[in-house]
């Protein structure tokens, strides 16, 4: 073999080949973007994207179809379970960084990221068989009770005590993304040097006070990227949401009863989508849902690049 | 003592409380379901588990062996697919740092990674399962490899950075051409890592059943073409799971333990392979 093959053609192929693939996963998410819009096209075109948006009807009977049911199940389960999982996410990573004995440490960090391997099905069945009946005979039903007798008008707010519903996915949701928060919390506080630590605990501090005022700050930026990766994760959550939300796409929502989020309308009706119509809003859903995650990454990089800035400043 | 002090030392104690509940908020809820999955799945896992097709609706009896065998062609298709994509964009982003097609590239993986993966099932439909006009486990894999090529694009990425630039060096000292000293030397030394990477992102596809709906979708006979609908693990948990009848959920806590078991395998060869 001539040394010129071996060289010169060989690097010059090599780096084709290489930038082929590449080529190849760019051109993947171009696809992306550009089949989901392409799908939707019918949707927009009939209802216009913001009368789409903004449409409260979705009746595939009738052929009305809007997003605003499902985007808003999807925002509220979405934000209550981030600030149901904050809190116990901050702890347990502030748990295994500062308050636990050194053994402890490493079988509680595994034992949260294996939350975080365990697939969206398993929740859903979990949820579904061992979360609900208590959730409904011990939370629901007795506040419903309550509420008829003493506050009437609470009674359509709460809606009917089934455990399908809205406040079994939230929960179900907020336990799923716990490890997402948790983890990257987790790393940025065990990158916070020893030494500001030291410093607070010489001036006479209290362990809580060294934590809250120097150790948190130090860190925000990682626990920041935290949530922001834990509210993209339950953006688009299906299975187990599908499993346990009740998937009625009637507003309004209640705290108990039946919902939709923008995932599990597309799980639950893709396959049954008998019209080109119904199809196309399904695809367009999830293009509303792909720009939602697009603009939590964008929001979040650049929330990430300020607070990065404002470290640097101090 | 005085009143301050005090305070300052109760709110310590307070907090070292809220800081422990919360944690246990967190574990408990964990355990509540490995145990579950665990109690319920082993009685589930009997030998026609593993060698039966599915039973019809409302009789007993029956097994996963469709979706078990499934499974692995799925998520073998996937896994290739993700690793000729995925360890080709690593290469290019570690060890051509100049090439314009960098920044795009990197714009694309990060955007990717953040996308949920039910938008990827969508994806393969339009791509594969519309224009061979019907479901296929192709294109479950299609929409799985998706998923998982920027965890293995950004794994390659950051263990292709660990090794060592006098490696390379020493390559081309020895008159190496660049695609050899690539091949024979850099890859093989990041070989752990980027194993590590492939097996978390097999954890992270084999355990998915959104995106295979309208891809896989499912199919209660046995098949190893992958041409043809296929059932996979956690579609078939889905789908017993929300069935009315108790044997089949008694076989969907199955495939929930069989499913846990595989992950939590992966994840922890994962750990071992980059540990070595």
């Amino acid at each position: 073999m001539p040394d010129w093959i071996y060289r010169r053609l060989g690097d010059r192929l090599f780096a084709a080949l290489v930038v082929f693939l590449a080529l190849g996963v760019v051109a993947a998410a171009l696809l992306v973007a550009l089949v989901l819009y392409q799908g939707s096209a019918l949707a927009f075109r009939t209802f216009g994207f913001f009368g789409f948006l903004t449409s409260q009807a979705w009746d595939a009977v009738r052929g009305q179809f809007g997003a605003w049911p499902p985007l808003a199940g999807t925002l509220i389960t979405a934000s209550a379970a981030l600030l149901l999982a904050f809190f116990p996410a901050l702890a347990a990573a502030i748990y295994v960084v500062e308050y636990a004995p050194r053994w402890l440490k490493e079988p509680v960090a595994y034992l949260i990221d294996l939350l975080a391997a365990l697939p969206s099905v398993v929740y859903g069945l979990w949820g579904l068989f061992v979360l609900v009946p208590p959730v409904r005979d011990g939370l629901e039903r007795p506040l419903f009770t309550w509420a008829a007798v003493h506050a009437p008008a609470l009674v359509p707010l709460l809606g009917p005590p089934t455990g399908i519903g809205l406040l079994s996915a939230t929960l179900v949701l907020a336990l799923m993304i716990v490890p997402y928060a948790s983890s990257l919390a987790r790393d940025a506080l065990a990158l916070v040097p020893q030494s500001q630590r030291e410093a607070m605990f010489a001036l006479g501090a209290t362990r809580w006070e060294v934590v809250r005022r120097v150790v948190i700050p130090y860190a925000r930026a990682g626990i920041f990227s935290g949530v922001v990766l834990a509210l993209a994760r339950a953006l688009g959550e299906t299975m187990a949401v599908t499993m346990l939300i009740g998937n009625a796409v009637n507003l309004p929502y209640t705290v108990f009863g039946p919902a939709a989020t923008m995932a599990s309308l597309i799980a639950n009706e893709f396959t049954e989508a008998d019209t080109d119509l119904h199809l196309s809003a399904l695809i367009a859903v999830g293009f509303v849902l792909l720009l939602l995650s697009l603009l939590t990454n964008l929001v979040a990089g650049w929330m990430l690049r300020r607070l990065a800035r404002g470290e640097g400043r101090r | 003592m005085n009143r301050t002090l005090r305070r300052r030392y109760l709110r310590d104690r307070v907090m070292v409380g809220l800081v422990g509940l919360g944690t246990a908020a967190v574990l408990v809820p964990l355990f509540f379901i490995l145990y579950y999955v665990l109690v319920q799945g082993i009685g589930a896992l009997d030998l026609a588990f593993f060698t039966r097709p599915p039973a019809p609706p409302g009789e007993t009896g029956g097994g996963m062996l469709p979706a078990i065998a499934g499974s692995l062609v799925v998520d073998t298709l996937a896994l290739l697919m993700a690793a000729v994509f995925g360890v080709a964009a690593g290469v290019l982003l570690a060890e051509y740092p100049d090439h314009p097609l960098n920044p795009p590239l990197r714009l694309v993986v990060d955007v990717m990674a953040g996308l949920p993966a039910i938008l990827m099932g969508l994806v393969a439909f339009a791509l594969v399962v519309r224009p061979m006009g019907h479901f296929s486990g192709l294109s479950g894999s299609v929409a799985l490899a998706l998923l998982m090529i920027p965890i293995v694009t950004r794994a390659t990425e950051g263990v292709l950075k660990l090794v060592p630039w006098e490696l390379t060096e020493a390559g081309l000292a020895l008159g190496l051409p660049r695609w050899r000293v690539i091949v024979n030397l850099v890859l093989p030394a990041a070989r752990g890592g980027i194993l590590t990477g492939l097996m978390l992102s097999l954890a992270r596809g084999a355990g998915e059943a959104a995106p295979l709906l309208f891809t896989a979708f499912g199919n209660p006979y046995l098949t190893a073409n992958p041409l043809e609908p296929m059932d996979t693990l956690p579609l078939k948990l889905y789908v017993y799971a929300i069935s009315p009848y108790p044997d089949w959920h008694r076989q969907a806590w199955g495939a929930a333990l069989l499913l846990a078991a595989a992950i939590m395998a992966a994840s922890y060869l994962a750990r071992r392979a980059f540990r070595r």
